[in-house]
């Protein structure tokens, strides 16, 4: 814990001649460096994935928690005299904010992708919708549905619980996945340090020898590199955030029903902070990468 | 320094095993404060080993390594690094941080404990005058001759003031005139009250100091210690 703490301390000093005594590596510096920003780079994804996605699951569950749809199957010569029925029998049921019939357009535009734009839904035995809205109670489906079995035989409620649960299941999972992936990368990002650290200390084993000659402890070797890692991290990490967040502001940004998953990509309000997590979180994680490696190596070397 | 009747560096029935064979047996040597000792016998005998087992950069199978009156065995890594900013050693094959410049390496000591760097040392050009290398301190140390590497890990090996200089084969890549000349600044480094241990199978360097200074040689020969006889 003792160690811990000093090696913390010893990020935030300046201790120029501490840092010189390991000599420049170009290699492990370089790839330590294009590492973390690379994984940074990709951190920033994942969490705009998780995040679009957690909006996605919370407004689908919230637009689809508050709507019903009421189909009228009924041969066309009584389908406006049910509709009126549905409509009248919605107007006294509790739970119910608002209800209305589509209009053919709007059905005919519903219909659109599978017959084409210029379909006239007269004379077709299309059942006509009616949107029902909510109040923040919902209604009564299983009481509804007697209701409307007695007055409008035609009618079938479809309170959406059928696909929002896969669809809000879904997104959900594709959440968990972006965190999953945000973990994965820490874990590389420690991996790559890790051996990057192991690497540089092997190659510096007469440095090491050297400084233990003249009466330097582990923990002042293990400080210099720790120091150099994480300081590394850092920066790689804070540079691969800043292409990321603007790779993502590049992103196609959408409004509206234009609206999508893939055009919704992005950060939205705090989310725009958590980005700025990465590079100290990476710092972090080559800290106590190196300094595993560290003891390890100077243990072995001893 | 003062030593309250104990010996500096003291071996007591010291063995040292490495790869199944016993390199030293039954080694038992100590050092008095301010004494000068040499430590001879062939290549292969073990001199290097008994001078390691001297700093603590290797534990002894058996027996005990006692260094300024603590026992190895009982510090930590740590601990014997300390302990090491109170002894001075001066490898064969000397080892520098060779991206660092000369006065920097000689300083590293100064670096590593703390106590500032070589530019902040006010003594380090007077330091840098005694063993000759002024005008290399700026230096790389890849540029520099053997003898001018000898005498600057001379330098590094006594900047923090050590109780204890010990030396492996400090001449042996140096011509005569260079051998004499490291080896007059060793005994300077004993009268100034250090004790010094010298490794070495060139037995005409120790007959050259033992006409200026009161040394006391020890052979190792059959894994063991024995006081040199009269030859010397």
């Amino acid at each position: 814990m003792k160690l811990t703490l000093n090696a913390l301390q010893s990020l935030t000093s300046v201790d120029r001649q501490a840092d010189r005594v390991v000599p420049p590596s170009g290699f492990t510096a370089r790839l330590t460096v294009f590492a973390a920003g690379a994984m940074a780079f990709l951190a920033v994804f994942a969490l705009a994935l998780s995040m679009a996605t957690g909006r996605l699951a919370d407004q689908w569950s919230a637009e689809l928690a508050r709507t019903a749809t009421l189909r009228i199957v009924a041969p066309l010569d009584q389908r406006a005299a049910q509709t009126e029925a549905a409509l009248s029998v919605l107007q006294t049921t509790a739970g119910v904010e608002s209800a209305r019939a589509l209009s053919d357009e709007e059905q005919a535009e519903l219909l659109a992708p599978w017959f084409g734009p210029e379909v006239s839904l007269e004379g077709l035995p299309v059942p006509r919708l009616i949107e029902i809205i909510e109040t923040p109670d919902g209604i009564d489906a299983a009481g509804l549905r007697l209701r409307l079995s007695a007055e409008v035989p035609g009618a079938v409620l479809d309170d959406h619980s059928r696909w929002r649960a896969p669809l809000v299941k879904a997104a959900s999972r594709l959440r968990l996945l972006g965190w999953i992936a945000t973990g994965l990368i820490v874990a590389t990002v420690a991996a790559m340090v890790t051996l990057a650290a192991q690497a540089a200390l092997a190659a510096n084993a007469q440095v090491i020898a050297v400084l233990r000659l003249v009466g330097a402890t582990d923990r002042y070797i293990a400080q210099a590199f720790i120091r150099r890692f994480t300081l590394r991290a850092l920066a790689g990490s804070a540079a691969g955030v800043v292409v990321g967040i603007v790779a993502v502001l590049l992103m196609p940004s959408g409004s509206g029903e234009m609206s999508g998953f893939l055009t919704g990509l992005r950060f939205q309000g705090l989310g725009w902070a958590v980005p700025f997590v990465i590079p100290p979180l990476t710092a972090l994680v080559a800290f106590l990468a190196t300094g595993t490696a560290a003891r390890r190596t100077l243990e072995n070397l001893s | 320094m003062h030593y309250a009747g104990y010996d500096v560096i003291e071996l007591e029935n010291v063995a040292y095993s490495y790869g199944g064979g016993e390199l030293l047996s039954d080694v038992s040597v100590k050092l008095a404060p301010g004494s000068f000792h040499f430590l001879t016998g062939p290549s292969g005998a073990g001199k290097t080993t008994l001078l390691k087992l001297c700093y603590g950069a290797l534990l002894p199978s058996a027996g005990t390594v006692r260094l300024l009156g603590s026992d190895v065995r009982t510090l930590e890594r740590d601990d014997i690094a300390m302990m090491r900013r109170r002894i001075g050693v001066v490898h064969q094959d000397v080892q520098f941080l060779d991206h660092l410049p000369v006065s920097e390496n000689i300083g590293l000591p100064l670096t590593v404990s703390g106590r500032g760097t070589a530019a902040e040392n006010a003594d380090l050009d007077e330091l840098l005058a005694w063993v000759g290398l002024s005008a290399r301190a700026s230096g790389l140390p890849p540029e520099l001759s053997g003898g001018e590497r000898q005498r600057a890990a001379l330098a590094r090996a006594v900047i923090m003031s050590p109780d204890i200089v010990l030396a492996d084969e400090p001449t042996g890549n140096v011509d005569w005139e260079m051998s004499q000349r490291l080896l007059h600044l060793l005994i300077e480094l004993n009268r100034m009250g250090k004790t010094v241990l010298i490794a070495t199978h060139d037995l005409s360097l120790i007959r050259a100091a033992k006409a200026q200074v009161q040394a006391r040689v020890l052979r190792i020969a059959n894994r063991r210690i024995q006081l040199a006889g009269a030859d010397l």
